[in-house]
């Protein structure tokens, strides 16, 4: 665990730079993530981060499949709004855990 | 008379048939199993049809051979389940009761979901070896396989039996080995996930194995669809991989009678404690093997861990006590790595698959993370095990939960 200090705020994230507790998560945060990893995060984004965030306090496993059925953006939408991994980085601006594919 | 009612005849549910009649009463109770087919399938010796090792023959058995003389035994297609009134309908209109239900109905293959995928190479230079129609044809087609492209692609996760396309590219590459034609065949290894496997230490011990047999390995590769005229399986950021010939993993999805009864996820399997094995929705149905949604892997030796959890929490329910014993996710997969010897892992929900001995602590005989020839004769005689005493539900020298005992932490 390592103490960070983004958007003018201190919080704890993992070695991989997920947030330990998605209660500090602001929008902030998420915009200062992305902005670290070359991503500028537009409406739409913000929209996958919301749902992403809702399933997840409901308990719910969440899968590329399940988002791109969500009504916000196909799976295709997805890539293109997250190049590269979807789900594990729309996780880590969501400030929840990094999804675990369960094998 | 009260009634128990199991949906589904595989591993799972002619596991708890034999349990259930082993402990309930038999004059209070009338244990039901409703299964649609007749015939019992040893699913993880489908993997050895494509290389002769083994013959359909080696691999089917009819269901009614496992089934106590006592318990009742319907072939017939299911409609949907109606928990709020304790009800399942059957296809063909027959109506059954249940005071407790298990729900066993698996994980079905679906290639339609993945376009492309079931089109006109299907079953000519496309296979699955899920399925025993999939694994004869795949058998038939190398007899005449000169050497080409060979691309073994996982469509979607979850799918059953998590190291089978690992065992597949290995026992491949000691195939054509044998045949002398090795240095004319290019295996790749597509997987949607960021390694061989998901947990970090086998991740990596597989990994280096594939690259020690010269099988390259596609990471983070999500299949969006195949192109049949130019041979190409393409991804969702455009990636694209050639084949000749493409051995596949389509999308794993639970029953359809589960998405009729409105009791499943996004890919039909049911959401279920991962410690109790009860439903989240109905306190009478518990889910056991492929069909629930607990976070390990779809297998045969977790339906065997969870079906001992399983019968104790029944019996519980049934007695009014709450449900103490409580799933770990125990997991137990034996990995064919070609040339007589195999690996093996033991994990669990916390526990990721480490190095030591199985399952006695410093002594084996199975080396855990170890690639031996000990480890593939535990994968031989586990046939026999299966159908003899594993089925009836009779007791295994290994404990349903998992122990550190005899492992390393890395």
């Amino acid at each position: 665990m390592v103490e960070k200090t983004i958007a003018g705020k201190s919080i704890n994230v993992n070695e991989e730079g997920y947030l330990i507790d998605p209660s500090q998560w602001t929008k902030e945060i998420a915009i200062e993530m992305a902005k670290e990893e070359g991503l500028e995060l537009s409406d739409k984004h913000f929209e996958i981060l919301e749902y992403l965030r809702e399933k997840t306090a409901a308990g719910e496993a969440l899968s590329i499949r399940k988002v791109g059925k969500s009504g916000i953006a196909d799976i295709k939408q997805l890539y293109q709004l997250f190049p590269g991994g979807p789900l594990k980085l729309s996780s880590k601006y969501a400030g929840i855990s990094k999804p675990t594919s369960c094998v | 008379m009260k009634k128990f009612l199991i949906l589904g005849a595989g591993t799972a549910g002619t596991m708890m048939a034999n349990k259930l009649y082993n402990t309930l009463d038999v004059e209070e109770w009338e244990i039901t199993i409703i299964d649609q087919y007749k015939t019992h399938y040893y699913q993880p010796g489908f993997l050895f049809i494509p290389f002769n090792i083994y013959t359909k023959k080696d691999v089917i058995k009819p269901k009614s051979n496992f089934f106590p003389s006592g318990v009742k035994v319907i072939y017939n297609a299911i409609d949907k389940i109606v928990g709020e009134e304790n009800k399942v309908l059957l296809e063909g209109g027959r109506v059954l009761q249940y005071d407790y239900l298990i729900i066993a109905t698996g994980t079905q293959t679906h290639p339609e979901e993945t376009p492309g995928l079931k089109d006109k190479l299907w079953y000519k230079s496309i296979f699955d070896f899920y399925t025993i129609e999939g694994a004869v044809a795949l058998q038939n087609y190398f007899k005449n396989f000169e050497g080409g492209k060979l691309v073994m692609c996982i469509s979607e996760i979850p799918y059953k039996c998590p190291v089978a396309p690992i065992e597949f590219v290995c026992l491949a590459e000691a195939y054509f080995t044998k045949k002398g034609i090795r240095d004319k065949v290019d295996i790749t290894y597509v997987t949607p996930m960021s390694g061989a496997f998901t947990k970090p230490v086998a991740s990596k011990m597989l990994g280096d194995l594939l690259e020690e047999k010269n099988i390259h390995v596609v990471s983070d590769f999500y299949l969006e669809r195949v192109d049949n005229d130019k041979k190409t399986i393409i991804a969702y950021d455009e990636r694209e991989i050639d084949f000749d010939v493409l051995t596949i993993v389509p999308v794993n999805m639970g029953s359809e009678m589960i998405e009729r009864s409105g009791m499943g996820d996004d890919l039909n399997f049911v959401p279920t404690d991962k410690q109790t094995l009860r439903s989240e929705k109905f306190e009478n149905i518990f889910v056991l093997g492929d069909a629930s949604n607990i976070p390990t892997s779809k297998a045969g030796s977790v339906a065997h861990f969870a079906s001992e959890i399983l019968m104790e929490n029944v019996m519980s329910a049934i007695e009014g006590r709450p449900l103490l014993a409580k799933f770990d996710g125990h997991a137990n997969c034996y990995i064919e790595t070609g040339y007589g010897k195999g690996a093996l892992i033991d994990f669990n929900y916390d526990t990721e698959p480490l190095p030591g001995t199985f399952p006695l602590p410093g002594i084996g005989p199975f080396g855990l993370l170890k690639n031996t020839k000990i480890n593939h004769y535990g994968k031989i005689m586990f046939r026999w095990i299966y159908w003899h005493v594993l089925l009836k539900g009779k007791e295994m020298p290994i404990e349903a939960e998992m122990t550190m005992a005899g492992k390393k932490r890395v």
